[in-house]
């Protein structure tokens, strides 16, 4: 138990598990609305699209937060825009607006030259090497996602579950959706450091995934894929010191391994009471 | 009232096109308040469209829509368009239709008490915390409906009601739209179901692109009518008082030789 705690001691571990927990958390609650409107691909897309923006950003010379944050807003609404226009899928656009990003991004490298630590950084994470800009910048866009989802909980649930008719009862979908982009974007720029390139689209669909198992009503869904979120970033972080391997991929690992439990529950929920009724009929 | 004030929504001459495609031409259409109207059409004779230019979704490329000040309008989508494995309860799809007024997601105890009484009126009362894809068929209209009533709508705009559903629950969701009705709620659908749904309407609207005919079923379902709208031609029978619409009989020589 006593080895358990030892990591608490260290100031670094302390901070790297605060901000993976409010991280995993965000991508949690973030997660619910991707997941569900049939865009999982686009955390791993947009975390691709500005990974451009940070290369150019770093080329500049300007902040990451600015040119980075910038270039994934464009991103995320273009994929947007293009997604309305309804002649071309969501995830045809994701794949052509962020593959093309992250091949910009690529190329400026290749012929700049890369930019140090900050390009591993940026692919793979570093939940240890967090500054204290990255907490504040975390932590403060976990509260206003927040506050978005629980001020806008009933616009984005409709336009969610059927945009249509969202529109046709008076909700600005096209605001709404802004809105949600602003966010994901916003949320993928501000732990994409922290989790990287990579990694970062799992954390946003895992815990949504693996809370829809656990229940039907959206309300849930959102609570259960948030703290799921956090715990995944808690849990995964603890293994990652006590196992010595990088944080990112221990924290992606718990998550599927709560994917793997919620599935086998689920599953066996199903097949008892599948069982049932041939029960009642004493079958 | 005067005829003016009567008006819910007004249609003056509303041309709307898709892409460069006319959907609708020159339709000219009043919504009488307390009315109860449906509108039928083959497949693509902006039936549909018509629905989302009265809720202002659809913008007219030429005439004008005039809507009573402070309208409220609901509008219940066909089933076969909505996605049944999303995650929401029965209450929460419902509350989803109060659109207005509170922003928190949790409702408030007087909203709850809404849903519930919505719900209890419409025979699903003790379905609220169930998922929505565990109704069946004719619940799923009824908890739509019940969407629609918790916006205190002045006009319900329902899109083919009774698609995909069986006779029973077709003949419980007319039941149910005609008690509303005659509780002074308006009250337009469309359909192309010509004998389950618009032979017992009193009011229908005859369309493709334009409007053909109106009135009631009695004038407005004749041969000479039913071949302009459907491009088809039709008998119209009387059945206890009731018009029944039958396709002109065409003669299979191998059947018919098999039957004599």
């Amino acid at each position: 138990m006593r080895e358990l705690l030892v990591p608490y001691q260290f100031e670094f571990f302390r901070n790297g598990l605060i901000v993976a927990t409010i991280a995993g958390a965000l991508c949690g609650l973030v997660g619910v609305f991707v997941v569900q409107r049939g865009m999982s691909y686009i955390g791993h897309g947009l975390s691709h699209a500005i990974f451009g923006g940070f290369a150019v950003s770093a080329l500049v010379g300007v902040s990451y937060f600015i040119g980075a944050g910038l270039w994934g807003i464009a991103a995320a609404f273009a994929i947007n825009g293009v997604t309305r226009r309804k002649t071309i899928g969501a995830d045809a656009a994701i794949g052509v607006v962020t593959t093309a990003s992250f091949a910009l991004g690529l190329a400026l490298f290749a012929v700049f030259g890369r930019a140090g630590r900050s390009f591993d950084a940026a692919l793979f994470g570093s939940v240890l090497g967090v500054s204290s800009t990255d907490v504040l910048v975390i932590a403060g866009v976990a509260v206003a996602a927040t506050l978005v989802v629980v001020f806008q909980y009933r616009p984005l649930l409709f336009t969610t579950f059927d945009p249509e008719v969202a529109a046709a009862s008076g909700i600005r979908t096209a605001r709404v959706e802004g809105l949600l982009m602003l966010i994901l974007a916003a949320t993928i720029l501000s732990t994409m450091r922290v989790l990287g390139v990579t990694l970062i689209a799992a954390t946003i669909v895992i815990p949504a995934v693996v809370a829809r198992m656990l229940t039907d009503s959206f309300g849930r869904l959102l609570v259960y894929s948030t703290i799921i979120g956090g715990a995944c970033g808690a849990i995964g972080m603890n293994l990652s010191y006590h196992a010595d391997i990088q944080s990112g991929p221990t924290i992606v690992l718990t998550g599927a391994l709560f994917f793997i439990v919620a599935f086998a529950v689920s599953s066996l929920r199903a097949a008892r009471r599948r069982r049932l009724p041939l029960a009642a009929l004493g079958a | 009232m005067n005829e003016r004030d009567a008006n819910l929504v007004s249609l003056a001459g509303v041309t709307c096109r898709y892409r460069t495609e006319p959907v609708l031409e020159g339709v000219d259409l009043d919504v009488q308040q307390g009315s109860m109207v449906g509108v039928v059409g083959p497949s693509g004779s902006g039936k549909t469209t018509l629905l989302k230019t009265i809720l202002g979704v659809v913008d007219p490329v030429a005439g004008r829509v005039s809507r009573r000040e402070r309208l409220r309008v609901a509008y219940v989508p066909q089933v076969e368009t909505v996605n049944w494995s999303f995650p929401v309860t029965v209450a929460e799809c419902v509350l989803m239709g109060r659109t207005e007024g509170r922003r928190l997601p949790w409702a408030s105890i007087a909203e709850r008490r809404q849903v519930a009484g919505v719900l209890d009126r419409l025979g699903i009362g003790d379905l609220g915390e169930r998922h929505i894809r565990e109704l069946s068929g004719g619940q799923q209209q009824r908890m739509f409906v019940a969407r629609a009533l918790v916006s205190e709508p002045d006009l319900v705009l329902l899109d083919e009601p009774t698609s995909g559903v069986d006779a029973r629950i077709r003949h419980e969701l007319m039941h149910l739209l005609g008690d509303l009705n005659d509780e002074g709620l308006t009250i337009l659908l469309t359909t192309h179901d010509l004998n389950g749904i618009a032979t017992h309407l009193p009011q229908l609207i005859c369309l493709n692109r334009r409007v053909i005919a109106e009135g009631t079923p009695f004038e407005v379902l004749t041969p000479a009518t039913l071949e302009a709208t459907f491009g088809a031609s039709m008998d119209v029978l009387m059945h206890h008082g009731v018009c029944i619409v039958v396709d002109q009989p065409r003669v299979f020589a191998p059947l018919f030789a098999v039957a004599t």
